[in-house]
């Protein structure tokens, strides 16, 4: 567990390094892309020392790093706020678009991949595996569209966009759900498979255990741990995900804020965003691990 | 399903063909005939806001999104290969360091790191190339490295090593050609990948700059127009989803086909 803990400082610090260094990909000089050419000397001058340009790079990478330790991001170069308060703000409406898409994800996957492997090579069972494949192709900056064009204009049962209005969240959710419900499914169907060909399910076969109390005492809690594995990886996915759901539908959250801050080249605050999501999603898979660690016997004794 | 696979690839590389010969066609703007309905005043799938030809903007689309795939998954292969088989090979402070950089890739989960990257360099379709080759190698150079770990302690390459081959000449003769079958099953997954992130990119404006027709671009200025003419959303949309569908079986055929075990997804 501490090797966990130490590789997953390490890796933050990596992650926090590549962010600094993604402003070493702006074409030519920050100040040049930001005020034009032709700007006055005293206005470069001001935003350079404000973006901290007039230092040597390696001492504002440690600068930078000092603040990310310390929870500072920065200051937005257009909007005269910090870069954490800008995102605090928003965090919360993506948060809960992505627990919401999570609750699509359980609220599908589990039934149809339950059923999909008990009724295996069967018409439920291959219906499943297209919707799995739909899932892997169609891209949700398409569905979220089409989910629009039939629920909100067609039907006009949900709102077309925004966060305003009640039942809003639906499709946003169904939409950055949906590929992940499809291969939660997938994952599930396999891993029950995988199980029931296992001893210890004989054995409870053996004794004379209901069908209902074989899948639920036994079947299930196995299933579960590679699954689980699945959804903490993809609950930090979700984040990233929603950047682009989040456009689809004007929702405010942090990924419409990282597109934004794109628009208006607010280099620190894209910095921010980019690294508050990636270090999320590397936070929630060391919580997975834990988590793992807590439910498998197996893993506690090797580790 | 390989057949009907194969058949929606071919089909996406003749249009990329189609759109060499016909450059920009589809930017032609007929004021006259806005969003006419598909199969209408001679438009086979309709017209755009700017009575721009849909089928010739679907056209020029394929040639983008084929181009951008081939060259971000080539250069992702290249990359990605090379830096796994030395990290397998060498082992030591060399796998150290790829394995860290590996992590820290992967710390950054789906379209993140491309959306970051192209959102600095600007938008553009080689800085869309460069940002999906950056995020691209990682899948390889991991599948590369754990190919590599395993085959070196094969009997030929043992062989190899004994009668004193040089190190680069055990790597090129002895497990690269070990590793093209995992790694064209990996290269297929890549390809529906990255068609995914070039269209989403352009989605976000991130990608190819307005004349010029993307899938992703398409889907972008036809949502404003949803309510008056959803087959501007609709086509683009089937077109890019059927051929990263196509692209998925391709590359589930070809591991069932080339008995690949170990496949790593992100």
């Amino acid at each position: 567990m501490t090797k966990r803990l130490l590789d997953t400082s390490i890796v933050l610090f990596g992650v926090s390094t590549l962010v600094f260094f993604l402003t070493a990909l702006i074409p030519g000089d920050p100040v040049d892309v930001l005020l034009g050419e032709n700007a006055a000397a005293a206005d470069r001058a001001a935003l350079r020392q404000q973006m901290g340009l007039d230092q040597p790079v390696f001492a504002r990478w440690i600068d930078y790093l000092g603040g990310v330790a310390q929870g500072d991001l920065g200051d937005s170069l257009l909007r005269s706020r910090s870069v954490a308060a800008l995102i605090a703000e928003r965090f919360p409406a993506t948060l809960q678009l992505a627990l919401s898409a999570f609750a699509v994800v359980l609220l599908v996957a589990t039934p149809l991949g339950t059923l999909a492997a008990y009724q295996k090579g069967r018409v439920l069972d291959q219906t499943a595996s297209v919707f799995a494949l739909l899932g892997q192709s169609i891209p949700n900056f398409w569905l979220g569209p089409m989910l629009v064009l039939v629920f909100s204009i067609g039907m006009g049962w949900l709102p077309v966009s925004g966060a305003q209005a009640p039942g809003s969240i639906i499709l946003p959710a169904l939409t950055l759900g949906f590929s992940l419900a499809a291969v939660s499914m997938r994952m599930l169907r396999a891993s029950l498979l995988e199980i029931t060909n296992q001893d210890f399910l004989r054995t409870a076969k053996a004794k004379g255990a209901s069908g209902l109390r074989i899948a639920m005492r036994h079947a299930l809690p196995n299933a579960l741990v590679p699954v689980t594995t699945l959804l903490g990886l993809q609950l930090g996915a979700l984040l990233a995900g929603a950047v682009i759901t989040e456009v689809v539908f004007a929702w405010p959250g942090i990924g419409s804020l990282l597109i934004e801050s794109i628009q208006q080249r607010d280099y620190p605050l894209i910095q921010g965003v980019v690294l508050v999501i990636a270090g999320s999603y590397v936070l929630l898979n060391l919580v997975t691990d834990l988590l793992l660690y807590w439910l498998d016997p197996r893993i506690r004794e090797s580790a | 399903m390989t057949i009907f696979a194969t058949t929606i690839l071919g089909i996406w590389a003749l249009l990329s063909l189609l759109s060499l010969l016909l450059p920009m066609a589809g930017n032609e703007i007929a004021l006259e005939s806005m969003f006419v309905a598909p199969m209408h005043e001679g438009y086979v799938l309709g017209s755009d806001e700017l009575g721009r030809s849909l089928a010739l903007r679907l056209v020029d689309g394929a040639g983008i999104s084929l181009l951008v795939a081939v060259v971000s998954v080539g250069i992702s292969t290249l990359l990605g290969t090379a830096l796994g088989i030395l990290a397998g090979f060498y082992g030591g402070w060399v796998d150290r360091i790829v394995s860290r950089l590996i992590e820290v890739f992967l710390a950054f989960p789906g379209l993140l790191l491309a959306i970051a990257m192209a959102g600095m360099l600007g938008p553009g379709i080689e800085n869309v190339v460069i940002a999906l080759s950056l995020m691209g190698w990682v899948g390889f150079a991991r599948l590369a490295r754990n190919q590599v770990l395993s085959l070196k302690q094969r009997e030929h390459v043992l062989a190899a090593v004994a009668l004193g081959q040089t190190n680069l000449n055990v790597m090129r003769l002895h497990l690269l050609p070990l590793l093209m079958a995992p790694l064209l099953v990996e290269a297929s997954f890549g390809v529906a990948s990255a068609v995914i992130a070039e269209a989403g990119l352009s989605f976000l404006g991130l990608g190819v700059q307005p004349p010029q027709a993307s899938w992703g671009s398409m889907i972008r200025e036809g949502v404003r127009y949803l309510l008056v003419a959803p087959h501007l959303v609709l086509v683009p949309g089937l077109a890019l989803s059927l051929v990263v569908l196509s692209a998925n079986l391709l590359g589930d055929a070809l591991r069932d086909r080339l008995d690949v075990t170990s496949h790593s997804k992100r």
